[in-house]
């Protein structure tokens, strides 16, 4: 017989506690400390500080941990803790141009100021297992040298002092705030970028790709990818100037692309940008292709109908938390709708079946 | 249990607060239509009641009494996992029974009892937009509200009964409020749409994930859209419940062996006990009101 179920809070917490020692797993085990994470899982605690939206290596790493390395989940647990944080103030704008590379390449000039510096990267490695890291050996210290003296200039302002480049016009005005104002389309390109660089890393890569693949194809070369780090500064109202109050590692992608002209423009290439936090250059790159992509409208080309330029489709659908939450909601009880889509498939099942029996009655 | 002191009083802080009650004050001033706001992360997933979470922990107060149903029960799981997070956040105090409540949060139901003047009904709204799987561009579907252009959702109505002989919608049956707006009453069985209209309490509807508020300040005109030669019905299960024996509230059916034996309750888990508490017995446990 039927009673109605009760103790729904005891069966929760009983598979809270269940999800913990799952957790931690065999505990014959040494358990993963949070530096552990930040120091050898670093890739990972970039993504979730990208798609978190909050630069703090402890508390991705901390994340990670407690999501079991499940990455969208420990991106919910930043953007849900993120959310409860009091502003201060904003910072003045970063300057990539003033950062610290530890990696910086061009694939469209062989050699430039600042040279090439291919750094920390997997490019180039084969991608055979090293059982030696199963044996837990210690790796060999790199060789190191000092850092070439003198700027780093973008690769993009060479071009646009041809006038070979679409002119980045400076601008002052304070871009939306996506965190703090609902997302309303259209969406200018401040807006646009915003999403992208919180968006899902596997999301934006597809939507880049297809884009390669012919589906609003933008013929990008990696005009330069830079990694390092920046200054952060903040003005402080008591002091009148800005002080220098941390710094972050970020990487840039600048594209340049190919660009026949049109009715409005002149032929020149034309730009595509992608910055994300941390270590992260498959994000950066993707998303400067599929920024590049979204801007089809205020470039005069033709909209071909491809999803990387459709920008409701792609910022409605590029946050992996909505996302996950939303496909995941399904597994909540339906039996109220499910139940009335019962009555109502049985009641015309019910009604062709005596129409059915009509007609045979009727040929008989 | 006493509220977590590491977080504000319901959890969001103040300001948030604040921006999600403007948005509801303008919800109420246009009724039906969905006001944009800045939906945050909630520590629960998005699809899973944020919009109704973030709109009750803007309207509840420390004197509220506080309940939460989902499909009409009050101890499904995520039910029990909404209220537990206003306990600890918020301190309030919350009860099961319906007429004692003074705020709702409810997902797919309205409540079997009448509600009443100075009552709040709180819905979880996972697509806010009525006309969204006709249209699923925004930016066209925000157009077609400002225009009043429905043409599309009548249409699509005349297509089911074209059809199928009836209109294919059994839930999230649109309606249209105070002859204006079209909207989606969140995806609650038609056999609740009488229930929006002439309501004495408040309802509002958070979207969290879609960012949308909207509201039916308390006795607007909610008509379900309907045809003069195919008027709207609504619809349950035709029998009565198997536990309290009432023939007017909706029903889950419920499979009890694996040979096809089935029996039907109540969806309202409070409006059922409290018939049983009175003495009613539908025919499961051997009762007279069996029919």
């Amino acid at each position: 017989m039927y009673v109605a179920v009760k103790g729904g809070e005891r069966a929760i917490e009983n598979a809270h506690a269940w999800l913990a020692e799952e957790r931690r797993g065999d505990i014959s085990v040494a358990e993963l400390s949070v530096a552990q994470i930040r120091e050898q899982l670093g890739l990972a605690v970039n993504r979730v500080m990208a798609e978190g939206s909050l630069y703090d290596p402890d508390l991705a790493a901390l994340a990670i941990k407690q999501a079991r390395g499940d990455l969208i989940e420990a991106i919910f647990l930043i953007r849900a803790y993120r959310t409860t944080l009091p502003r201060f103030g904003a910072s003045a704008p970063v300057d990539t141009g003033d950062m610290a590379c530890d990696r910086r390449i061009s694939a469209t000039f062989k050699d430039l100021p600042g040279g090439q510096v291919l750094g920390p990267t997997f490019d180039y490695t084969h991608r055979l297992l090293d059982f030696k890291l199963a044996a837990e050996g210690e790796t060999p210290d790199a060789p190191r040298r000092d850092a070439e003296p003198g700027p780093v200039p973008h690769v993009t302002d060479f071009l646009n002092r041809e006038g070979l480049i679409e002119e980045a016009l400076h601008d002052d005005t304070t871009p939306p705030d996506l965190t703090r104002e609902p997302l309303e389309m259209p969406a200018d390109r401040a807006l646009r970028l915003q999403a992208l660089t919180r968006a899902d890393e596997g999301f934006t890569l597809s939507m880049a790709y297809s884009t390669q693949r012919g589906y609003a194809r933008n013929h990008a070369f990696v005009g330069e990818l830079r990694i390092g780090t920046v200054p952060v500064e903040m003005e402080i109202p008591e002091l009148g100037f800005a002080i220098e109050i941390g710094e972050i590692t970020l990487t840039e992608c600048e594209t340049v692309n190919q660009f026949k002209g049109s009715e409005t423009e002149p032929p020149q290439f034309t730009r595509g940008y992608g910055l994300v936090f941390g270590q992260t250059e498959r994000k950066a790159i993707s998303m400067a292709l599929v920024d590049r992509a979204l801007r089809w409208e205020e470039l005069g080309e033709d909209n071909v109908g491809a999803p990387a330029q459709d920008a409701e489709f792609v910022l409605y659908h590029a946050d992996n938390i909505q996302a996950t939450g939303f496909l995941e909601h399904i597994k909540l009880p339906h039996y109220v709708d499910f139940q009335s889509e019962l009555e109502l498939v049985r009641k015309l099942r019910r009604e062709v079946e005596a129409s059915q029996e009509q007609h045979r009655e009727a040929a008989e | 249990m006493t509220p977590s002191s590491e977080y504000n009083f319901a959890y969001l802080d103040e300001q948030t607060k604040r921006m999600i009650r403007r948005a509801i004050l303008k919800g109420l001033a246009i009724p039906g239509y969905q006001v944009p706001f800045a939906s945050r992360e909630m520590p629960m997933p998005y699809g899973w009641g944020t919009g109704g979470v973030q709109v009750s922990a803007a309207v509840l107060t420390p004197d509220d009494r506080f309940k939460v149903i989902d499909q009409g029960a009050d101890d499904t799981t995520n039910a029990v996992s909404i209220r537990t997070f206003f306990e600890r956040t918020a301190g309030v105090a919350t009860t099961t029974a319906t007429p004692v409540a003074t705020v709702i949060q409810t997902r797919h139901r309205i409540p079997e009892e009448p509600l009443t003047e100075g009552q709040v009904l709180v819905y979880q709204v996972p697509i806010p937009e009525p006309l969204r799987f006709l249209e699923p561009r925004e930016s066209e579907t925000r157009k077609m509200h400002s225009l009043e252009e429905y043409g599309l959702m009548h249409v699509k109505l005349y297509e089911d009964i074209s059809r199928h002989g009836h209109i294919a919608t059994s839930y999230a049956y649109p309606v249209k409020v105070e002859a204006r707006y079209v909207m989606d009453p969140s995806p609650i069985p038609k056999f609740d749409n009488p229930k929006l209209g002439d309501c004495p309490a408040i309802q509002l509807f958070g979207a969290g994930r879609e960012q949308r508020i909207y509201a039916l300040p308390p006795y607007t005109q909610v008509v379900s859209l309907d045809f003069e030669d195919h008027p709207f019905e609504a619809s349950k299960a035709d029998h009565p419940c198997g536990l309290c024996g009432a023939d007017d509230s909706y029903l889950d059916e419920v499979i009890v062996d694996d040979t096809g034996g089935r029996m039907f309750v109540c969806s309202d888990t409070d409006y059922c006990e409290g018939r049983q508490a009175a003495g009613h017995r539908g025919k499961d446990l051997g009762g007279k009101d069996a029919a």
